[in-house]
């Protein structure tokens, strides 16, 4: 039917007419011979122009019938005064078909622009923020744009939220860009955004999960760092916050959360790249993000995306302690790692924060683990120093694309694994 | 809090020491077509020695990264002593790399890119390399090598148990006057160390010759501006 009506859309766009302005689509709801007797008589009548949709007349089901505009009166009077019982399916086929045509050229205009957003790019935050609701609008029933609050400088923080339905389902949480300089996550969350939405439905994998999970994927996790690095500074890591007495800006946001929050591996001094802030959740980034998982009660797995260093780290980072759960967590990523590899044999190493790369405190996955969010694992995503935070573009969606088969089987992990 | 005896070698304290050695090694055999990479560290043990310090012994294997990473793996063994004094000094290095002088010899590259800057004429300038967006032209990539083993002599001075540094970015370089058939090249490179995410930024004269290779001749740490926007010029 569709198909039909888009043909003759097609072609009235061609002509540049509306052919069917005013006509009417009647569904005969056929009760007797009688009835038939007289769609019969309709039917010869070749003057009315009649358009059949439904072929042979029976009893068993409804006739629909296009009424040209300038027959429709005579039509029903005719099935009035033959005591033929119908209703009006469609008020006006030309109205139907002009919205029709506006959904397929908008459906068009945005799938070229997804198609048309190029992955292999770095971007600036209007561009993504940008993608995001292109991205949103071409998955309506599956993607919505969480406003979680916003930053320092008054910027929007989103995360985006994939889920098929419930109320507050066991929830998986992503972020990337916490750290403005770690320019390769942020690009790559793009990818893994589109990817998913591309999956749902073609993916059996993804489609269970998102059949039980919802899953937020926040892309700039601190937005007013990231708008700096293209201003002003490619090396800014911190939030841009304005510290008391002192003329450096900004806390260090994977130091400021309530997780041995001050403790080694954070800097006291707000002219530190690695500065803990005045106190914990000082920094509204991360108070946002907080009193999301704190409302939502119910996320299973957080997951934090950094660069560079190729790990994959778990709990903690403020002691070097081991976590009751060491044992999962490092076969869980050590298998991760192993699909990881297998793309493109990116080698990674797995282990806990603290002794794989440093002691630091305050970690947002060292506070998730507290809290009772088992699965909480740390990337850090390509290179291993040779380009560092200037990874060429070009690296971004190789990085992506293996990153992604490591996040995919934590997800499944997870998903299979509830608690 | 640091063990004595046989290290993790995927844990820190292991691929610090590494690193170290890979800067060792970098300011030996570096070039504008050879840079060498951690690829992995196969066993690693550490002992603290009299005197104060603490030496580890490493068996790591390195790649060329000049030639991508699919670049054949060299095997080295490395004694690496971080001195425990007052003031900060420059660890100690002892190094052995298998088959170091059968590695593809870039000899004809160093000549061309040599003979092409020793010229007088020659007067190469450039900023950002690579740029924000991780492009470096073809022709700044033996630049960006140069920058990165001359950046070694500082890496390798500058490090500590407690340091892990990468080169992040050539801020500047600068062709000088050649002297004594060097090329004489100023760098100004943005150093990143990994435990404190610091950027650390040093100005640096280096002179280089296919014959002599790469030798740094003056060193200047350069402060950043406490609001850290573009590096002072």
């Amino acid at each position: 039917m569709r198909v039909y009506l888009a043909v003759f859309a097609l072609l009235a766009a061609v002509q540049c007419e509306e052919l069917f302005n005013g006509d009417q689509v009647l569904r005969i709801h056929v009760e007797s011979e009688d009835h038939i007797q007289a769609l019969k008589e309709l039917e010869e009548d070749v003057d009315s122009v009649l358009d059949f949709w439904t072929h042979g007349f029976s009893t068993e089901r409804p006739i629909d019938i296009r009424v040209p505009h300038t027959s429709l009166s005579a039509v029903k009077d005719f099935l009035k005064k033959n005591n033929v019982p119908f209703t009006v399916m469609i008020n006006n086929v030309q109205e139907l078909l002009d919205r029709e045509t506006a959904e397929m050229v908008s459906n068009a205009k945005m799938e070229r622009s997804t198609k048309s957003f190029n992955f292999a790019a770095y971007h600036d935050l209007e561009t993504l923020y940008s993608f995001m609701d292109t991205l949103v609008a071409s998955h309506p029933n599956l993607i919505t744009k969480v406003h979680i609050g916003n930053s320092y400088e008054n910027r929007p923080m989103y995360a985006l939220k994939f889920s098929t339905g419930g109320v507050s389902r066991p929830a998986i949480w992503v972020d990337a860009g916490i750290h403005s300089r770690e320019w390769v996550t942020q690009a790559s969350a793009a990818w893994i955004a589109n990817q998913i939405a591309s999956n749902y439905g073609v993916d059996p994998s993804v489609t269970s999960l998102l059949g039980q999970m919802d899953i937020y994927l926040m892309i700039v996790t601190n937005p007013d760092g990231y708008v700096f690095t293209h201003t002003d500074n490619r090396m800014w890591r911190k939030t841009r916050s304005v510290n008391s007495g002192s003329s450096c800006r900004g806390v260090d946001p994977n130091r400021n959360w309530d997780a041995g929050f001050g403790g080694p591996g954070a800097s006291k001094d707000p002219c530190s790249e690695s500065y803990h802030g005045p106190y914990a959740n000082s920094e509204v980034e991360v108070k946002n993000v907080v009193d999301l998982i704190m409302g939502h009660g119910n996320f299973k797995s957080f997951i934090s995306i950094h660069s560079y260093s190729q790990l994959l780290m778990y709990p903690y980072g403020y002691t070097c302690t081991d976590i009751p759960d060491k044992s999962e967590l490092h076969s869980v990523g050590t298998a991760a790692i192993k699909e990881l590899t297998s793309l493109y044999n990116t080698i990674y190493q797995v282990g806990s924060i603290c002794k794989i790369i440093y002691q630091a405190s305050g970690g947002s996955i060292d506070w998730t683990y507290n809290i009772g969010i088992k699965y909480s694992f740390a990337f850090e995503l390509r290179d291993t120093g040779y380009y560092g935070f200037l990874l060429p573009a070009n690296q971004i969606i190789p990085t992506a694309e293996e990153t992604w088969l490591g996040l995919k089987y934590i997800m499944e992990y997870v998903r299979n694994h509830p608690y | 809090m640091a063990s004595t005896g046989d290290l993790e070698p995927t844990h820190y304290p292991a691929r610090r020491a590494a690193q170290v050695a890979l800067h060792y090694l970098n300011t030996h055999h570096g070039s504008p077509f050879r840079v060498f990479g951690l690829q992995q560290v196969h066993k690693a043990s550490a002992e603290d020695v009299e005197a104060g310090g603490r030496k580890y012994k490493l068996d790591f294997s390195v790649t060329d990264w000049a030639s991508g990473s699919a670049g054949p793996a060299l095997r080295c063994s490395a004694d690496v002593l971080f001195p425990r004094t007052e003031r900060h000094s420059a660890p100690d290095v002892k190094l052995r790399c298998e088959a170091l002088q059968q590695i593809n010899r870039t000899a004809q590259e160093e000549e061309a890119f040599y003979q092409k800057h020793i010229t007088p004429d020659s007067a190469v300038s450039a900023r950002d390399i690579p740029d924000s967006y991780g492009n470096m032209s073809e022709e700044m990539q033996p630049f960006w090598r140069l920058a990165r083993v001359a950046a070694s002599f500082i890496m390798l001075r500058e490090s500590s148990e407690n340091t892990e540094f990468n080169m992040a970015q050539v801020a500047s370089v600068t062709q000088q006057e050649s002297s004594e058939e060097q090329l004489m090249l100023e760098f100004v490179v943005l150093l990143h160390d990994l435990p404190s995410q610091e950027i650390v930024q040093w100005k640096l004269l280096a002179s280089w010759s296919p014959d002599r290779g790469v030798r740094v001749l003056q060193t200047e740490w350069q402060p950043r501006c406490p609001h850290a926007t573009k590096p002072p010029n």
